[in-house]
């Protein structure tokens, strides 16, 4: 495309603004926590005194690193079978025809909309009867709920995208539908399938509202849940720069999650399948 | 490689339409047989039958003598040319071939020397490593009947393989495919909506109209004994001529004056004792001639004097145009043609537009009276009602494409008389 040097400069421009206004915010956590408590409230956007204590500090900390674990953990059991079932899911949507097959579109997509909050009372007095409150369970299950119609919805419109041929073909090459579902349709589908594992992961590790409700100790804290618990080095001080490290701690996993795939997170895999 | 036999198959799709209505097919092993007709007619429906990727609603499908009804489409062992190729845009073109002979758990040096064996026979040798994206359409449509011909199937089925290329590189391809089949002597059922294809690639060739097979036959025998007007309209390019006409006594009136058949083709028309009979009148563009050039066949023919509006010059034929004073013919037949043919009416304000296909030697010009001679030995007439040929000895009319259907018509490809065929054919009006 031909650009006149007045549309790339306001184009540049607009590209500035949007990343500025992004990245600020980011870059004054990361500022805060390398601060000494001392100098947290200069109002200084560039630390003058640098110090990894406020890192050093959290990971001292059981609050954090349990919750550190349990984040890891529990993010990537429920991306694996948010995806898994929802591929499962989306394929038969994409693909059969059945009875009830827009009612369980539509409910799928009732449930996304629901607000969270509004569960959260009747989980937490469930669960505790179930006796699955505070533990993993209990938060891989309603992280579910919400990832699942989620990637049900994406994950449909790329299966939806491959053309049926492709399944005729493998299935006349001699493969079972499982086979082909698996060596022709799934790596295919894996732009969708990583994207997908992207939004669900990023849900499941951002979630506040049931991890701080469904949870009561280390069994189950998540980090952002444990954030809250944080407290100072004595009760007059502020654990500000300490939030600002486990802060910036948790956005890392995401950066490098979304920095391997994006690879893979490109269009125009399925070029030459058929005669476009 | 096997025998597939179609025995009173229907096809009924959910919603009560009727695809596929009582076809009954005989296909001899390493036959070469062509599904022809019009879009909708059924003959995609047909093949997805036999592939397995249709149900059957009636009727049985024996493949090599089994019945293959409930089969699944990897148990029945055929091999299928999609239209859109359908190649797997992830794998390398080796990887693409190789992929039936790895789910059949085939060891890698039997998998390394047939997939060798198939780039070099499909020249693709210089290609196996790179992706489908990578290759011309060409090249995928060459890879596709590779990915079929590395593991010698049953059969081949292959449906409208060459309706995706450009027109230079489907003449290439189509004697391609006939070669290809020739050497590896495999059943093949190929569907294809081009006569010119029909024609110059099968052993027989059958034509679909609604779901019914109309005529199943050697392409010469469905060219020159039609066995109703959707199949002379259908087989022909440029498509055979329709007149209106009626049957009085021993001549045909129609507006090319009046014909005197010879007896040979008057004797269904007489016994039918049609007086003043309406019918349809059909003539292919190369039985008319320039009356100067007939020499002493003169008096087997009919002259009829008209003004050429246009003149097509080919080299080696002349295509004349000229107009006569008519109704079109009409009939349920042929209006299912011109709606395939995209609508295009052939009727002018004044009449009927007629072809004719003159020798080269003629001295016709445009916008000058010439005389055409016809040759009334090679005229069809038709019932407008039913369609049927009137003029050919069908035995018994409706049953005509059942007889046929049967496999005394197939050879098997290694006979003499096959491999004659193989040779490019100079089918009248086959590449017009």
């Amino acid at each position: 495309m031909n650009t006149t040097p007045r549309q790339r400069i306001g184009w540049g421009s607009a590209n500035v603004i949007v990343v500025l206004i992004a990245a600020i915010p980011v870059l004054w956590l990361v500022s805060l926590s390398f601060k000494d408590p001392s100098t947290i409230t200069d109002g200084s956007y560039y630390p003058h005194k640098w110090t990894w204590d406020n890192y050093s500090g959290i990971f001292d900390q059981p609050l954090f690193t349990h919750a550190l674990v349990n984040s890891i953990a529990i993010a990537l059991i429920s991306t694996f079978f948010g995806v898994v079932l929802g591929a499962m899911a989306a394929y038969a949507i994409a693909r059969l025809n059945f009875p009830g097959k827009r009612l369980l579109v539509a409910s799928a997509l009732l449930i996304a909309m629901f607000p969270p909050i509004s569960l959260v009372n009747p989980m937490f007095n469930l669960w505790r009867t179930l006796g699955i409150f505070d533990t993993w369970v209990g938060l891989i299950i309603p992280y579910m709920t919400f990832s699942l119609p989620l990637s049900i919805y994406t994950l449909s419109a790329f299966f939806r995208e491959i053309p049926w041929e492709l399944e005729r073909a493998a299935a006349l090459d001699g493969a079972t539908p499982l086979q082909a579902f698996r060596r022709v349709i799934i790596p295919l589908a894996a732009p969708g399938v990583f994207t997908t594992a992207i939004l669900v992961f990023l849900y499941c590790w951002n979630d506040f509202v049931f991890a701080i409700s469904l949870t009561s100790t280390n069994n189950a804290r998540t980090v952002p849940a444990a954030l809250a618990f944080f407290t100072g080095a004595s009760q007059f001080e502020q654990p500000t720069g300490s939030i600002a490290a486990a802060a910036v701690v948790i956005t890392i996993p995401v950066v490098i999650v979304v920095l391997l795939f994006q690879r893979r997170i490109v269009a125009g895999l399925t070029a030459g399948a058929v005669k476009g | 490689m096997a025998e597939i036999v179609l025995d009173h198959v229907s096809k009924r799709f959910p919603d009560g339409a009727l695809a596929v209505d009582d076809v009954n097919l005989t296909i001899a092993d390493g036959e070469f047989v062509i599904l022809v007709g019009p879009s909708g007619c059924g003959k995609s429906t047909t093949l997805n039958m036999i592939a397995g990727l249709e149900d059957i609603s009636d009727g049985e499908l024996r493949i090599g003598g089994e019945v293959a009804n409930q089969k699944s489409p990897r148990d029945r062992d055929i091999g299928m040319v999609f239209q859109n190729y359908a190649l797997y845009p992830h794998m390398t073109v080796r990887e693409n071939m190789a992929f039936s002979l790895k789910l059949s758990k085939a060891d890698q040096s039997t998998v390394d020397e047939r997939v060798n064996w198939a780039a070099g026979i499909l020249d693709l040798t210089g290609h196996l490593d790179r992706k489908p994206g990578q290759l011309s359409g060409g090249q995928r449509q060459r890879v596709a009947m590779g990915r079929v011909i590395v593991r010698t199937p049953n059969a081949f089925l292959m449906d409208e393989p060459l309706s995706n290329l450009d027109a230079k590189l489907r003449v290439q391809m189509r004697t391609e495919v006939s070669r290809l089949q020739k050497r590896l002597k495999t059943t093949t059922v190929y569907v294809t909506h081009d006569q010119v294809e029909a024609m110059t690639l099968g052993d027989r060739v059958a034509v679909m109209r609604g779901g019914v097979i109309q005529q199943v036959g050697p392409p010469e025998e469905l060219y020159d004994r039609p066995a109703n007007l959707f199949v002379a309209g259908f087989i022909g390019s440029p498509a055979m001529n329709f007149l209106p006409a009626t049957v009085e006594g021993d001549v045909l009136r129609s507006p090319l004056g009046e014909l005197r058949l010879p007896q040979e083709r008057r004797r269904r028309l007489q016994s039918d004792g049609g007086g003043g009979r309406a019918v349809i009148i059909g003539i292919r563009p190369e039985h008319f001639e320039d009356a100067a050039l007939v020499g002493d066949k003169r008096d087997q023919g009919a002259v009829v004097t008209a003004n050429v509006d246009l003149l097509e010059s080919l080299g080696s034929d002349k295509y004349a145009y000229f107009t006569v004073q008519s109704e079109r013919a009409s009939a349920q037949h042929l209006e299912e043609l011109a709606q395939d043919a995209g609508g295009i009416e052939m009727t002018t304000e004044e009449g009927v537009q007629v072809t004719a296909r003159l020798d080269s030697a003629s001295k016709a010009r445009e916008d000058e009276e010439l005389e055409f001679w016809l040759d009334l030995r090679r005229v069809h007439v038709f019932d407008p009602e039913s369609g049927e040929n009137l003029t050919v000895d069908t035995k018994e009319g409706g049953d005509e494409a059942q007889r046929q259907a049967e496999p005394e018509a197939s050879r098997p490809a290694d006979t003499p008389a096959a491999d004659e065929r193989a040779e490019p054919r100079t089918e009248p009006g086959a590449d017009g």
